[in-house]
C-alpha cells in the first residue's frame, strides 16, 4: 500500500510536468492550428534559464518560478512575430517543419554554450527531504510540484471559462471566421497566445530543473512523450492535455516500478490503443480530425 | 488550404511533368544523374559517396510518401535504422553477401511498417506526423532496451561486407561502392515506376481530393497504407546499404532525429519532385562531412538554420525552383 502511494505521486509529479507542457502545447494549438515541435526545448531552456539564474544572479527557485517563465513568454512572443507569423495561412505542417528546425538550432547552441554534461541545480532546504503522510515518507519536492501543477491548471482553467479574455480565445479557437464577424480582433490574440503556452513549457522547465538533469537533450524525449500525452488526451482540448499528462506520468512511474523493462514502451502502447478505440483522443471532438 | 504536397512543384507542374516532359529531355537527365552517380566516388571520398546515394534513395522513399500521397512521415527513422540493425545482424549471424542481408533488412522494414501504417494512416496531416514520430521512437527504446541483440547504447559492432569473397569489394570502399550502387539505382527505379503508375496516379487522387477519391470507389485508407509500407521498404534498402557501408550500426540512426535530417533533406530537395531529394541530401551529407572534418561540433546550429530559411522562403525547394523556372521560361 505505501509502495502504491509512492508511486503514486512519484508519478504525478513527473505528470505535473508533462501537463503543464502539453497545457501550453494545446492553447497553442487551438488558437494558431500550429503544433509546435520546439516546445520540447523551451522546456530545457526554462531549466537552463533557471539554473544559469541561480548560479549568476542568485536568484532562487521562488524567484525563477516568477522570472522564468515571463522571459519566456517574452521569447515566445518574439519567435512568433518573427518566424511563426508567416506561415499560419500556409498548411500547418509547414510551422511543424519550422519548429524542428528551430528545435536543432536551440539545443546545439546551448550544448556548445553550456557543454553536455548536466548543470547543477540545488533545490531550496525547505523544499527537501521528506514528509509524512500516513506512516510513508513523501518527497516534499514532489508534492510541491504537484501542487503547483495542479494551481496552474486551476488558473488556466478559470482563466479560460470565468474571464472575458478566456471567452474570446475560446471564440477565437472554435469559430474563428465567426468570432472575427462578431467585432473580435482574432489576430491580437495570436501573439500572446503562443507566448503564453511557451511560458508554460518554461514553467514546467524551471519546476523540472530540482528534480531532473539539466542538459541539452532534456527536451529530447520530453517532446515525443508530450505528443503521446496530447495524441491520448486529444490535440486542442485543454481537459485531456491535463488528464493525458498525469495518465501518462502515472504510467510511466508504475510502468518504472513493476516492469522496467517496458516502461518506456508502456506510453505508446496506451497510444495505440487510444488512436484504435477514439482516433479522435480522449477529450478530442472528432471534428477536429484534419 | 494548400497542401504542403505540393510545395515544391503546384499541382499543375506535377501533371506538366508527369505526363508532358518530352522524352529527349527526360533522357538528358538520366543520363546526367547516372554519370554523377557513377563518377561520384572520384570526386568525393568513397564513404561520403555511399552516404549521399544511402540518404538520396531514402528522401526519395519519403518523397514517394510526402509528395505524392500528401503524408508528412516524422518517423521514417523506424525503417531506415531498423532494417539497418536487421541487415547488420543478418550479415553477422549468417555470413551472407551483402546484397542479401540488405533485402532481408527491406523486408524487416516492410513488415513492421503494416502495423504502424495501420494505426497511422487513421489520421492524417499533424496527426499523421505526430504518430508516426511517437511509435519510430518506442521502436528507438526497444533497440536500446533490447541491449544484448542490438549493442544498446554501443550500437552493433562488426557487420562484415561479405560479397562473394571478391576481396576488393570487401576491403575497399571504392569498389564497394559501385557494388552497392545497383541497389539504390533499383530503389530509385521503383520510386519512379510506382509515381507513373495507375497506381500513382490514385496516389496523387487521394492527395488532392481524399474525399472525392473515397467516392470514386477507391479504398483511400489501404491505398495509403500501401504506399507506407513501400515508402518503408525503400527507406530500408537504404538503411541497410549504409550500415553494411559503415561496418556498424548506431542507435541514433533510430532517434527522430534521423527522421527530421531526411524530412529536410526532402524539403530542401523541394516535395513532390522525387528527384530533389537527392539533392537534398548530397548538399547536407556534404555539409555535415565538411562541418565535422573542420572540427565544428554545432551542426545542428547549421541544419536547423537551413531548415527554418528553407520553410520560410524557400518553400519550393532546389529542384521545383528550377523546373518552375524551366517551365515558366518554356511557357512565355
Amino acid at each position: 500500500m505505501s509502495a502504491v502511494l509512492q508511486y503514486t505521486v512519484q508519478g504525478l509529479a513527473a505528470g505535473s510536468f508533462y501537463a503543464l507542457a502539453a497545457l501550453g502545447l494545446a492553447v497553442i494549438f487551438g488558437v494558431l492550428g500550429v503544433v509546435n515541435f520546439a516546445h520540447g526545448a523551451f522546456y530545457m531552456l526554462g531549466a537552463v534559464a533557471a539554473a544559469v539564474l541561480l548560479d549568476t544572479l542568485g536568484l532562487s527557485l521562488w524567484g525563477a518560478l516568477i522570472v522564468v517563465p515571463l522571459l519566456m513568454l517574452v521569447f515566445g512572443m518574439l519567435v512568433e512575430r518573427l518566424l511563426v507569423q508567416w506561415l499560419l495561412p500556409l498548411d500547418p505542417l509547414y510551422n511543424l517543419l519550422l519548429t524542428f528546425g528551430l528545435t536543432l538550432l536551440l539545443v546545439d547552441l546551448v550544448k556548445r554554450r553550456y557543454g553536455v554534461s548536466g548543470l547543477p541545480y540545488e533545490r531550496p532546504s525547505a523544499l527537501s527531504g521528506r514528509v509524512e503522510v500516513g506512516g510513508v515518507g513523501l518527497p516534499v519536492y514532489q508534492l510541491f510540484v504537484i501542487g503547483v501543477a495542479l494551481l496552474v491548471c486551476l488558473g488556466v482553467w478559470l482563466l479560460m471559462t470565468r474571464t472575458r479574455v478566456g471567452m474570446i480565445v475560446r471564440a477565437a479557437t472554435e469559430r474563428p471566421e465567426l468570432a472575427g464577424a462578431l467585432g473580435i480582433n482574432v489576430g491580437r490574440w495570436v501573439t500572446p497566445v503562443f507566448g503564453f503556452g511557451v511560458a508554460l513549457a518554461g514553467l514546467a522547465g524551471v519546476l523540472a530543473a530540482p528534480f531532473r538533469a539539466i542538459t541539452a537533450e532534456m527536451g529530447s524525449d520530453f517532446i515525443i512523450i508530450l505528443f503521446a500525452v496530447v495524441v491520448i488526451g486529444g490535440l486542442g482540448s485543454i481537459v485531456g492535455a491535463v488528464v493525458g499528462g498525469f495518465l501518462v506520468g502515472l504510467v510511466e512511474a508504475f510502468g518504472q516500478a513493476y516492469a522496467p523493462t517496458f516502461a518506456q514502451v508502456l506510453i505508446f502502447v496506451l497510444m495505440a490503443v487510444v488512436v484504435l478505440a477514439r482516433p479522435a483522443g480522449l477529450f478530442g471532438r472528432e471534428e477536429a480530425t484534419a | 488550404m494548400t497542401s504542403i504536397a505540393t510545395a515544391g512543384a503546384s499541382v499543375s507542374e506535377q501533371h506538366a511533368t508527369i505526363a508532358g516532359a518530352r522524352p529527349w529531355q527526360r533522357l538528358v537527365l538520366l543520363a546526367v544523374g547516372l554519370v554523377v552517380a557513377l563518377g561520384l566516388p572520384w570526386f568525393v571520398y568513397p564513404p561520403v559517396a555511399m552516404d549521399i546515394a544511402a540518404w538520396a534513395l531514402f528522401a526519395v522513399a519519403l518523397d514517394l510518401l510526402l509528395g505524392y500521397c500528401g503524408l508528412l512521415s516524422f518517423g521514417h527513422a523506424a525503417f531506415w535504422g531498423g532494417s539497418a540493425y536487421v541487415t547488420g545482424l543478418i550479415a553477422i549471424h549468417l555470413g551472407v553477401p551483402f546484397p542479401v542481408a540488405v533485402l532481408g533488412g527491406a523486408l524487416f522494414a516492410m513488415v513492421l511498417a503494416v502495423p504502424i501504417g495501420y494505426l497511422s494512416v487513421k489520421r492524417s496531416g499533424i496527426y499523421f506526423a505526430m504518430v508516426t514520430l511517437a511509435f519510430a521512437q518506442m521502436l528507438f527504446f526497444i533497440a536500446n532496451q533490447a541491449s544484448s541483440l542490438t549493442g544498446g547504447e554501443n550500437g552493433l559492432q562488426g557487420v562484415p561486407r561479405s560479397f562473394f569473397g571478391i576481396e576488393a569489394v570487401e576491403t575497399d570502399s571504392f569498389f564497394f561502392y559501385y557494388a552497392a550502387l545497383p541497389i539504390i539505382l533499383l530503389g530509385m527505379w521503383a520510386a519512379w515506376r510506382i509515381v507513373h503508375s495507375p497506381f500513382g496516379r490514385v496516389l496523387v487522387a487521394i492527395r488532392d481530393n481524399a474525399p472525392r477519391a473515397r467516392a470514386l470507389g477507391y479504398d483511400v485508407e489501404r491505398y495509403k497504407l500501401i504506399v507506407f509500407v513501400l515508402s518503408a521498404g525503400l527507406s530500408g534498402l537504404a538503411g541497410g546499404v549504409f550500415a553494411v557501408s559503415h561496418g556498424f550500426v548506431a542507435l541514433p540512426e533510430l532517434h527522430w532525429a534521423t527522421s527530421g535530417e531526411v524530412v529536410l533533406m526532402t524539403v530542401l530537395g523541394g516535395i513532390g519532385t522525387l528527384w530533389g531529394g537527392v539533392i537534398g541530401a548530397a548538399l547536407i551529407v556534404m555539409l555535415a562531412d565538411y562541418l565535422a572534418s573542420s572540427g565544428f561540433d554545432g551542426i545542428g546550429i547549421v541544419t536547423g538554420a537551413v531548415f527554418v530559411t528553407v520553410v520560410l522562403l524557400f518553400r519550393r525547394g532546389i529542384w521545383g525552383t528550377a523546373r518552375h523556372l524551366w517551365l515558366s521560361r518554356r511557357r512565355s
